[in-house]
């Protein structure tokens, strides 16, 4: 089938099997490699990306569902100039270490940060529940998160 | 900064002209004989192409200590899931299906899959230790405690999976890049199977995601596979897994059971240990050696007693060899000897803090080997440091009342210490052996750069080696860059792995920095006449009267002009670091990192669910160069301590892996992890670079130990083994492995 949908806020359109996977979609046809395959079972969190503005696991997206929808990547994060000094503050934290785990905790951070003042330790714990880091012991994420205002 | 834009590439985001893909054929057995290959190319896809072992140019083994582990299954499988033979099609799911056009015959043998099973055979390796008399000091002893304590595999669990492309380019070099930790191991394993000299193979690490040393030898027999297809496709070949197959069949953390027997006088002290210790090495030997031989050195823990022996063994199963997890051995023994101490000190009704302070190791003090601990130990200053932090003692003591007093479905609270120590660089004579070189030369625009072996994997390497280099050097950071880790341009520099990367191959940046600086200099008063008595600052060069030229200027000139452009060093281990490998005794390395842990657990009282609340970490590392970095080092450490104490388990039925996906393989979330402060005593060691010693692996010791006892405070519960998961706590409990005062 060919669907068309937002992605990273430009109107683009694909060819493919309803039920190919949106992760395989924005890696291979788009190369968009930001988006990385950590588990391809719902389970890492390292897949993620915004679908009309919400997380979700792109290893568990089949591409029907963005038909006429909205995608964002880390690459569309990146690409947004609000979104520089919120970057910035990952890497100053020590948030990033392999960075396999961080594109993932970026767009997730980046939805949960937007519109918040400050955001509590729960809350952010929540929100990440499912993206697994194993190297920074999470702990440097957070603060990188805690520190998050609007500028 | 490239990896939070997502513009990072790792290995499955490179692709290639003509690339087609690469998929593995396995053993179902966990032993049998292979009786016959066949390989119908009439079913499998098209294009598609399978070799075995037959069509290995060179020796069929992985070089590593030796080259015993196979590249593909010869006569015989000794795991489930060995490789037995190599598909390469278009697709991946061409590939695959490619798989099915493989027919073998086995004959199946009886395997070896326990600890006893494993005694029947011959061990992989044996290692023993002696320091004083045992014997003696047993019948001196007021009181003997023994007892056994058991750790399963741990897996590594870097979030991205290993994986290789290898080409052959237009003059005949053979090109790799993928996942690894240690390229020139890959090199040295590639000469050896395929034959090719050094000079026409170049191994690149791309990006990589993750490792904890589940990529020091397993990328060597997956860049061979690699490098297999592609040199009988034509095609430049990629090979990555997924997780499900990344966890069926790549090396964990060894299995350990070791036993203790513990001589102590009465109040405390102790005089006599005796250690046993076997770990599960799995079919074949990789690194197992230098693990046990890490196992063996750590075993007291950072203990003062006269008279030690230790027996330790490489076990040989049938299942999925195990090699190098951060820490390398020492986990599983300082569970051990921190789980005897509090055994001791319950049995002397003492204070966990108590019966460490008194048995801790000093300057001066003696190790099992003989060694002499010099000034920069610092066991008891960690130990006194996190109890000022933590006042763990009193409330220790509280919280054992309060378990005595608890009714019904009152929360479980407990809290636990543990000690640790971890030896930075390799072990003995590894050092001297390799006077590993790293060469820092100019660059044409005037900029220094730096060339080692050492390879970024999050932990910060291409970050701290510049750093190291620039301070030498009176440069700022953005006038030192950092080469990638290609074997083709850069020196052996040895492996990523140890905690020997700042301290090591820092050390001998440091050196070779002021000398590129120095040379510069000199040149620049030849040659520019400059005059003498230049001085380097901030990237500016001043002279004596207040003149003031950027280092960039006159790196150029020197550049332009053939002056000095590069020095390499190597590495110059202490001449006083003698060690003898036969009788392991001497000095088994140069210096050690000391930690001490504190941690607080709640306990489900309905499900006996620990879950971690607080961890403080005091620790001494010598000068710490990058806090931010070593902060998150320590932090990481501790989290993946704190899940091989209580959730990951591998379970394992006739030879394989039951969990072998991430929905039952259960590594910490963000919500199973503690709140975390850690604190770094800075005391500079004279050897290291700036007077830092290794901090990668030091926190994966500690912690899984004061977890346990945590919960031994909290619910009364004994836990001997790891992972202590409710069920575990729960059949301990109801065999009345208990403090028995509930």
């Amino acid at each position: 089938m060919k669907i068309d949908f937002v992605l990273n806020g430009r109107k683009v359109s694909a060819e493919g099997d309803p039920m190919d996977r949106l992760l395989d979609l924005l890696r291979e046809k788009f190369k968009l490699t930001g988006t990385k395959e950590g588990c391809g079972e719902g389970e890492c969190g390292a897949c993620t990306v915004l679908l009309d503005g919400e997380p979700v696991l792109s290893c568990l997206v089949p591409i029907f569902q963005c038909q006429g929808r909205e995608v964002m990547t880390v690459e569309g994060v990146a690409a947004d100039p609000e979104a520089q000094a919120f970057l910035e503050r990952f890497v100053q934290e020590g948030g990033v270490q392999c960075g396999a785990c961080t594109p993932g905790i970026i767009v997730t951070g980046w939805k949960l940060s937007q519109n918040k003042a400050r955001l509590r330790r729960g809350e952010i714990k929540n929100a990440l529940a499912g993206n697994l880091c194993r190297c920074t012991g999470y702990e440097a994420i957070v603060r990188a998160l805690e520190r998050e205002s609007p500028s | 900064m490239d990896k939070v834009t997502g513009e990072a590439l790792y290995t499955d985001d490179l692709t290639l002209p003509g690339m087609i893909f690469g998929a593995t054929l396995r053993s179902p057995h966990p032993h049998a004989r292979i009786k016959r290959v066949r390989w119908k190319s009439a079913s499998a896809p098209d294009g598609a192409i399978c070799i075995t072992s037959g069509d290995i140019p060179g020796p069929n083994g992985v070089q590593l200590l030796d080259d015993s582990w196979p590249v593909l299954a010869d006569k015989i499988v000794h795991h489930i899931g060995e490789p037995v033979a190599l598909t390469a099609a278009a697709t991946r799911e061409a590939a695959q299906r490619a798989l099915q056009a493989i027919e073998i015959e086995y004959e199946p043998l009886p395997p070896a899959l326990s600890w006893e099973e494993a005694e029947q055979l011959e061990p992989l390796y044996t290692l023993s230790l002696n320091h004083g008399d045992i014997q003696q000091a047993f019948t001196q002893a007021d009181s003997i405690f023994e007892e056994e304590y058991r750790t399963g595999h741990q897996e590594q669990l870097y979030i991205e999976c290993q994986g290789m492309i290898a080409w052959f380019d237009d003059d005949g070099m053979l090109k790799i890049i993928g996942s690894m930790q240690c390229p020139y191991y890959v090199q040295k394993a590639l000469m050896h199977t395929l034959q090719i000299p050094e000079d026409k193979i170049s191994v690149k690490p791309a990006a990589v995601g993750g490792a904890f040393g589940g990529k020091e030898d397993f990328p060597s027999l997956l860049a061979i596979h690699a490098a297999l297809l592609a040199r009988h496709s034509g095609h430049p070949v990629k090979m990555v897994y997924d997780r499900h197959e990344d966890l069926m069949v790549t090396p964990k953390r060894h299995p350990s059971r070791i036993r203790h027997r513990t001589g102590v006088s009465k109040e405390g002290r102790l005089l006599a240990m005796e250690i046993k210790i076997d770990l599960d090495g799995g079919a074949f030997q990789t690194l197992s050696p230098v693990v046990l031989s890490r196992a063996v050195l750590h075993a007291t823990g950072p203990y003062r007693c006269p008279n030690v022996q230790i027996f330790g063994r490489v076990l040989r199963t049938h299942t999925v060899p195990n090699a190098a997890f951060r820490g390398f051995g020492a986990p599983q023994v300082h569970f051990a000897v921190e789980r005897m101490i509090d055994h001791v000190a319950r049995a002397l009704k003492m204070n966990p803090f108590d019966i460490r302070k008194i048995n801790v190791v000093h300057p001066e003090d003696r190790l099992a080997t003989g060694q002499v601990l010099d000034e920069s130990t610092s066991a008891h200053l960690v130990l006194e440091e996190v109890e000022k932090i933590t006042k763990f003692r009193r409330r220790w003591r509280s919280m054992e009342r309060a378990r005595a007093r608890r009714q019904g479905d009152e929360p479980m609270r407990g809290i636990g210490l543990s000690l640790s120590f971890h030896g930075a660089g390799f072990t003995g004579l590894g050092e001297h052996r390799m006077r590993s070189p790293a060469t820092v030369r100019l660059t044409a625009d005037g900029r220094m750069e730096v060339l080692t072996a050492q390879t970024e994997m999050g932990q910060g390497c291409s970050t701290i080696l510049p750093q190291i280099a620039a301070a030498a050097a009176g440069l700022r950071l953005e006038d030192v860059i950092a080469h990638e880790p290609d074997t083709a341009v850069v020196p052996d520099s040895g492996p990523t792995v140890a905690s020997r990367t700042t301290m090591i191959v820092g050390g001998t940046v440091e050196r070779a920095a002021r000398e590129l600086r120095d040379r510069v200099i000199h040149w620049a008063q030849e040659h520019l006449g400059t005059g003498p008595d230049l001085e380097i600052r901030d990237s500016e060069v001043r002279g004596p009267k207040g003149s003031v030229s950027p280092f960039r200027d006159i790196g150029r000139a020197c550049y332009e002009q053939g002056g000095p452009r590069e020095v390499t060093l190597h590495h110059e281990p202490p001449a006083w670091q003698e060690f003898d490998e036969s009788t392991y005794r001497g000095v088994a390395y140069a210096t050690y990192g000391w930690a001490a842990h504190v941690i607080e657990v709640d306990i489900d009282p309905d499900t006996l669910e620990p879950r971690p609340l607080k961890a403080t970490g005091v620790a001494e590392v010598g000068r710490v160069i990058h806090p931010t970095m070593c902060k998150g080092q320590f932090e990481g450490g501790t989290l993946q301590a704190i899940g091989y104490a209580l959730t990951e388990e591998m379970k394992m039925k006739q030879g394989k892996y039951l969990n072998d996906r991430l929905t039952t393989y259960i590594i910490p979330t963000m919500k199973d992890s503690p709140k975390m402060e850690v604190t770094f005593l800075d005391r500079p060691w004279q050897g290291g670079a700036f007077g830092a010693k290794g901090i990668g692996e030091l926190p994966m010791n500690g912690a899984a130990p004061a977890v346990i006892q945590a919960i031994e405070n909290a619910t009364g519960i004994i836990p001997v083994a790891l992972p202590s998961t409710p069920e575990r706590l729960y059949r301990w409990m109801m065999e009345g492995r208990t403090t028995g005062e509930d």
